[in-house]
């Protein structure tokens, strides 16, 4: 009870919904990213034959379990004012938070993406060819036959740039009001001991990431799949 | 089309990068005064009087000093006399000046195992805590409050790393981690006041030990030295920092109290 009156509380706080937007607006921006990437990788690796395609995939099935503290930490020294990208200024900023976020959820895109693309590789791939398709030109038509499989790919991605917090309180800082997240103000509330609403916003970041599914998927069977 | 729509939006995404790019300064503080809402509550006031945004990131002293030995902060508020004088040695900072004090208090269980409560001598209590065996938690974190409690217990003359393992609880962790920890074990831990009193798990906690002038906890800010920080914004940082000293500043940080108790005493006059 406590934590639904603790959600409610918050309910008309601008504070709490800034918050929400930047949450959805990193991660949205992360997945964005690295769909744009992961699906045309995943889809490559699985149609073209070159050297090191195997380790490229191995690599990116072995990065599903990437530890988000290490990709936090190694950007983070990576983007500190005397590290080597540190000319940018992007340490504790949202932009960090969203290279933070793509890294992490590009090895899911990609290897979800390369395991469906390959199954209908080996299905409709003699096909193609046969119709004249370069193995380029069948990626978009390969992409599209497993698009619901593709946006579950997504998903994932984004499940995993939305929920974690490791990666995105190194480079972000936790700044109140700039870099805080529905995460990062999870584990702030927790360590002022104030669970029931540590726990009322992780139930709202659990409704958030369900919508989110849901308009996805709508969207995907209203456009015939 | 819908193709063509994904990469327009991925383009503007991208094009929109820089506009996140920081035109605040950024104040490398710590966990203790980040979880007791003070800065939260005076902050707005220096922005509207002098136009200058100011980002808080939160973490121990120690690793709050590395920050800005990395050029990765403007400003400093911490509070481990200690690792500052060092900072100052190595030439990173100048200007340090005494905003504020409070205390540390040691808080355990009810039930209070090595019948410490009431006490007024934190060495005695570290004695009594080892001889009863009794569980303790520690930072470990190289925050200004586990400097603190390491000098405790060189007071002592102990070793709690002797205690690892079974009653010696290193959890490597905030202020706020400790006191959950603590109120979970339960265990005797060592905390800053304005945490204690703005910590809202306490649990079957309770203050033991106070009022022993071992424990008085000063804050301080230091500034940055421009000949090896030149490309920060310190002359906003400076602003800032003579803003904490300044009567209005000092009001600000007096007027902060949680359920009718002040959580800092403001200082610059008459530093502790």
């Amino acid at each position: 009870m406590s934590t639904i009156a603790a959600v409610i509380a918050e309910a008309g706080d601008p504070v709490l919904w800034q918050i929400v937007r930047l949450s959805l607006g990193v991660s949205v921006g992360a997945t964005a990213i690295a769909s744009a990437a992961g699906l045309p990788l995943g889809a490559a690796l699985a149609v073209f034959r070159f050297p090191g395609r195997v380790a490229l995939i191995l690599g990116a099935n072995a990065l599903l379990g990437l530890p988000p503290v290490v990709v936090g930490l190694a950007l983070y020294l990576l983007l500190s004012r005397s590290g080597p990208l540190g000319a940018l200024g992007l340490l504790f900023t949202p932009a960090a938070m969203v290279v933070a976020q793509a890294m992490l959820a590009l090895p899911i895109v990609t290897a979800l993406a390369h395991r469906q693309v390959a199954d209908l590789w080996r299905s409709y791939g003699d096909a193609l060819m046969d119709l004249g398709a370069t193995r380029g030109r069948s990626i978009p038509v390969l992409l599209a036959m497993g698009r619901l499989h593709m946006l579950t790919a997504v998903l994932a991605g984004f499940g995993r740039a939305v929920s974690e917090v490791g990666a995105i309180l190194l480079v972000g800082g936790n700044i109140a009001g700039y870099t805080r997240t529905m995460t990062t103000a999870i584990a702030l509330e927790t360590s002022r001991g104030d669970l029931p609403l540590a726990l009322g916003l992780g139930l709202l970041l659990i409704g958030l990431s369900v919508l989110v599914s849901m308009v996805a998927f709508g969207l995907a069977g209203r456009s015939g799949a | 089309m819908r193709l063509r729509g994904f990469v327009l939006g991925l383009l503007a995404c991208v094009a929109a990068a820089p506009a996140f790019a920081a035109d605040a300064i950024v104040l490398a503080s710590t966990t203790s005064v980040e979880n007791s809402g003070l800065l939260g509550r005076i902050l707005p006031d220096f922005t509207a009087s002098s136009g200058i945004e100011v980002h808080v990131v939160a973490q121990g002293t120690g690793q709050a000093l590395d920050m800005a030995r990395r050029n990765d902060a403007d400003l400093l508020l911490v509070h481990d006399p200690e690792a500052e004088q060092h900072f100052l040695d190595g030439g990173d900072g100048i200007n340090r000046r005494q905003i504020a004090w409070n205390d540390f208090i040691i808080v355990g269980p009810h039930a209070d195992p090595a019948r410490v409560a009431g006490g007024h001598d934190a060495v005695a209590a570290f004695k009594a805590i080892t001889r009863a065996q009794a569980a303790f938690v520690s930072r470990g974190d190289r925050s200004g409050t586990n400097a603190l409690e390491l000098r405790l217990w060189k007071a002592a003359a102990l070793d709690p790393k002797s205690g690892a393992g079974s009653w010696y609880r290193d959890i490597g962790g905030g202020m706020g981690q400790a006191l959950n920890a603590a109120a979970a074990m339960p265990a005797y831990t060592l905390s800053d006041r304005g945490t204690w009193l703005s910590f809202k798990n306490k649990g079957p906690l309770a203050i033991v030990v106070e009022g022993d002038p071992q424990l008085v906890n000063r804050y301080d800010v230091i500034e940055l030295d421009p000949a090896k920080h030149g490309d920060r914004r310190l002359q906003d940082a400076a602003k800032l920092a003579a803003w904490l000293v300044s009567a209005d500043g000092q009001r600000a940080i007096g007027a902060y109290q949680i359920d009718g108790e002040q959580l800092f005493h403001p200082s610059a006059d008459a530093p502790k």
